[in-house]
């Protein structure tokens, strides 16, 4: 009974495995395809050497990096709070944090088109460093429900209303005990959320394209358009850099300073 | 008596239509360890947290050495408290736990550090510094906590429950440094508590509360002694009551159980026929006639309990059990549930509850 129990887990797993890891040995294999007749690497070294590759990967990492500081910014003080003293806010909040899930980014793109176009009150969209701004936005609207989540669960990890009470009795104000306490308390979940936010960022396409943006996702869809090999190695660099991401969340997670919650 | 240092007026404090603290007068002299004894509930916590900030009176002043500190935030009080649990900041070290507070008055370093080293000497774990709490035992910990608070040199130290989470036999230890430290350094101490024992042996004053109010302020020794009202009477200590019919108001003659017992001067007004309720202590009774027990009643042994040093016997008089300790005698075997039992008393050592 239990071999054959064995017999079916491992029956599942190779099927499950199979279903993911040969469409990217198929890739893998395809992008290998570039010289006639051999495998040659071609391919990516048409992608690496091409400088709109070096040039929209470096917006994305940026645009990626000041999402992650505006999510940090807007979450974390915002969790805080709910957890603290709006507790019974928290639905309210939590399906505020959910809406970019349910609304399709064309829509929120267009809203943001209409709404801070070059003739209205905020023209974020008159300057090119305002339509970078407005992306900023947009990606952190987009990173939301995975940010706040993240931090929230963090949150839920310690005592927020203890450690507040006793950073306030020894004379501490809302900035250091947002700095020196809470934040340190909860890095594992914003990095998880910083990470999550990056691997979203780095391939997005609807919103920048639509902001006439030179990010890394509207790169990707023209290489796509107008080559044969080198979208298969975009594809798997992609992937690469969002499994990295993931990867490293787990890595620093071991790195994280200890606590009294999570002891080992 | 000297200038209170902690000056509790008048206060009250609401929570939507609910009232938990009503009319909450206490003075506290400086230097002096007072406790707030209750049961869940009664308000001790949330006077506490009020002295602390973190509860707004919803009437009534808090003064400390004189000045008014009802609606300054928790930051500006200069007070320590001590949590129920521990509340270290998990991310930083022993050191940087207890120089938190000194980091943040903006004490220069050398100085921080120099304080961190006699806090940590104070509270005898001075090669802890580098640990993280997680490292440490609930005793350490809350030990670690008691530091932290007092590093700074607040005015005023307010202990919240902190012994609670703690077994036994530390909770003993921990209490008795705690009550040591803080003599050494005569600071002015609120702790709340829900257990007598730590109340009554730590404690200059005590004040014991019940549903929002000060039953009865008083020294361990008035409050165990003389309560002045029954709650304080059962909730501090263990209690004999036994109901009493007023017989001769004159003479103080109160009928318990069909026999007689004289309380000549305790009766405080009391007319014949009413009916009183009358409470001992166990200590207070022994079992058997003995010289200088001018009161006894009967009954009969319904059970006995060996617990070492100490047997403690019940005796059931008519409706009512009279619960007593004696002395083990490797020479007098206990006595038997069923035989008939005489208890005696000092008529003095009676307390009529009102």
């Amino acid at each position: 009974m239990k071999q054959g129990n064995r017999f079916w887990a491992w029956l599942v797993f190779g099927v499950g495995t199979t279903y993911f890891v040969l469409p990217l040995v198929a890739t893998f294999e395809f992008s290998l395809r570039k010289r006639r007749g051999e495998y040659s690497f071609d391919a990516y070294r048409s992608v690496f050497g091409d400088p709109n590759f070096q040039a929209t990967f470096t917006y994305s990492v940026v645009v990626a990096v000041f999402t992650i500081l505006l999510g940090v910014l807007l979450v974390v003080p915002t969790a805080y709070w709910i957890r603290l003293r709006l507790p019974h806010l928290r639905p309210v909040v939590e399906f505020i944090t959910l809406l970019p899930l349910v609304i399709p980014a064309i829509v929120i793109v267009f809203g943001y088109i209409r709404m801070f176009g070059s003739n209205s009150a905020l023209p974020f969209l008159a300057t090119a460093r305002g339509a970078d701004a407005l992306l900023v936005i947009g990606y952190a609207v987009l990173a939301l429900p995975y940010m706040y989540r993240a931090v929230d669960t963090g949150l839920r990890t310690i005592d927020v209303r203890t450690l507040t009470e006793a950073a306030q009795i020894l004379g501490a104000g809302w900035t250091i005990i947002i700095a020196r306490i809470i934040l340190p308390n909860v890095l594992i979940a914003v990095l998880s959320g910083a990470f999550l936010s990056f691997a979203i960022v780095i391939g997005e396409f609807t919103m920048a394209s639509l902001l006439n943006r030179p990010a890394f996702g509207p790169y990707l869809q023209n290489i796509g358009a107008n080559s044969a090999y080198e979208p298969s190695a975009l594809a798997l660099i992609s992937f690469a850099i969002t499994w990295g991401c993931m990867s490293l969340i787990q890595i620093l997670s071991r790195f994280a300073p200890r606590s009294a919650n999570r002891p080992n | 008596m000297a200038e209170p240092f902690l000056s509790i007026q008048q206060v009250q404090k609401a929570f939507g239509a609910t009232t938990v603290v009503q009319d909450f007068n206490l003075d506290v002299e400086p230097g002096e360890f007072v406790s707030f004894l209750g049961p869940s509930g009664c308000g001790k916590t949330t006077v506490l947290r009020m002295v602390a900030g973190f509860e707004e009176p919803s009437a009534g002043k808090i003064l400390v050495a004189g000045k008014d500190i009802t609606r300054l935030k928790p930051n500006q009080r200069n007070v320590g408290m001590v949590f129920q649990a521990y509340a270290l900041f998990p991310n930083l070290t022993v050191a940087q736990n207890i120089g938190f507070g000194l980091k943040v008055a903006g004490m220069p370093k050398a100085d921080a550090d120099r304080r961190v080293a006699e806090m940590l000497d104070l509270i005898k774990l001075p090669q802890m510094g580098d640990r993280y709490p997680y490292q440490l035992s609930g005793g350490q910990q809350q030990r670690i906590a008691l530091a932290r608070a007092i590093a700074p040199k607040p005015k005023l130290l307010l202990l919240d429950e902190p012994l609670s989470a703690l077994d036994a036999k530390v909770r003993v230890s921990l209490r008795e440094e705690i009550r040591s430290i803080q003599k050494k350094l005569g600071i002015t101490t609120v702790f709340v508590t829900h257990d007598q024992e730590e109340a009554l042996s730590i404690s200059d004053r005590i004040a014991v509360m019940y549903g929002g109010k000060a039953e009865q302020v008083g020294t361990p020794f008035e409050i165990y002694n003389r309560p002045a009202t029954k709650f304080v009477a059962n909730f501090v200590g263990t209690l004999n009551v036994l109901e009493g019919t007023v017989t001769d108001a004159a003479s103080g003659k109160v009928r318990v159980n069909s026999q007689e017992v004289s309380l000549q001067g305790k009766l405080n007004g009391s007319k014949s026929g009413d009916t009183l309720s009358l409470a001992l202590r166990p200590e207070a009774i022994s079992l058997g006639r003995h010289p200088g027990r001018d009161s006894s009643l009967s009954g009969e042994i319904t059970e006995v309990h060996f617990l070492g040093s100490v047997i403690r016997v019940r005796v059931g008089i008519g409706g009512s059990t009279v619960s007593l300790d004696t002395f083990n005698s490797p020479a007098s075997p206990p006595p038997a549930v069923g035989e008939k039992a005489e208890i005696s008393f000092s008529s003095g050592d009676m307390l009529v509850l009102h």
